[in-house]
């Protein structure tokens, strides 16, 4: 028997580390891991909650995060790909074109 | 008493590779810290019964789209990350607000005992998800199937060479 909660703590410190490699990370590759964490770290508080509430509609719902978080990661490595060959660089620093 | 233990192993790994991929500089050993924090999630996965979950959480995450993220890193070659100053004020105020945040909520979540999750009470069968999947959420399902093609299209339009670079390259 584990508690609920372990399981959301485990969320909330994965998807902590996700958001804290957004904000510190300079590579965009990097950065778009980051993003993958954040997504993995609410999937499992879905699994955990489908589990808890004995409704499998959580797994679905995981199913279709899944779904989105390819897509996502197909068309992004894409925009990845057409700033580097535009710009040269993958450091997010030097992709500045929309600062003031 | 195993659930906890294999739990607890699990999780450490998860959050030992989520803190790895933070502190590695070169993208390639963050995409390998990434696949190791997806292959333990799954392990929790099956902890929490969800069996249909965890088979995709491998075939998908750790399969599919890491290998489209090594294929990218070594695409462009990716090297170390430059060391940058960001704002002194994000590090300042950013990071011990993180903790401060992250800490409040974990205490929050850990006052409330009472509800807990049993092993294999749930059975996440891939039929019971299909019979699911296919009746309750047959609409958003094949939305799904348009937004994947999309997708696809949309990489493929965004990934290949602009008309204009081609033909320069065809006369040099």
């Amino acid at each position: 028997m584990v508690p609920l909660s372990y399981y959301l703590v485990l969320s909330g410190i994965l998807f902590a580390c996700g958001v804290t490699g957004f904000l510190i990370k300079r590579n965009i590759i990097s950065i778009f891991m980051s993003i993958e964490l954040m997504l993995n770290g609410v999937n499992l508080s879905f699994v955990a909650f489908a589990a808890h509430w004995q409704q499998l509609s959580g797994q679905v719902f995981v199913f279709f995060v899944m779904v989105v978080a390819a897509a996502e990661a197909a068309v992004g490595l894409a925009i990845i790909i057409a700033v580097f060959r535009t710009r040269e660089t993958l450091n997010i620093d030097q992709v500045n074109l929309l600062k003031l | 008493m195993l659930h906890l233990i294999l739990f607890s192993v699990f999780g450490l790994v998860c959050v030992a590779g989520a803190v790895n991929l933070l502190l590695q500089r070169h993208p390639i050993n963050s995409a390998l810290s990434l696949v190791v924090v997806m292959g333990a999630l799954a392990v929790e996965y099956l902890l929490l019964g969800a069996e249909f979950v965890a088979a995709v959480q491998v075939i998908v995450y750790a399969g599919a789209i890491m290998v489209l993220f090594v294929f990218v890193i070594m695409l462009l070659n990716a090297g170390e990350e430059e060391h940058t100053h960001g704002s002194r004020v994000a590090w300042l105020l950013g990071l011990p607000g993180m903790l401060a945040v992250t800490v409040l909520i974990c205490w929050g979540l850990i006052q409330d005992q009472t509800s807990s999750v049993r092993i294999g009470e749930l059975p996440g069968h891939p039929a019971d998800i299909a019979q699911l999947l296919f009746h309750q959420f047959l609409l958003p399902f094949e939305v799904t199937s348009i937004l994947v093609l999309i997708a696809i299209m949309g990489a493929v339009v965004l990934a290949a060479r602009p008309e204009s670079v081609r033909e320069t390259k065809r006369e040099h």
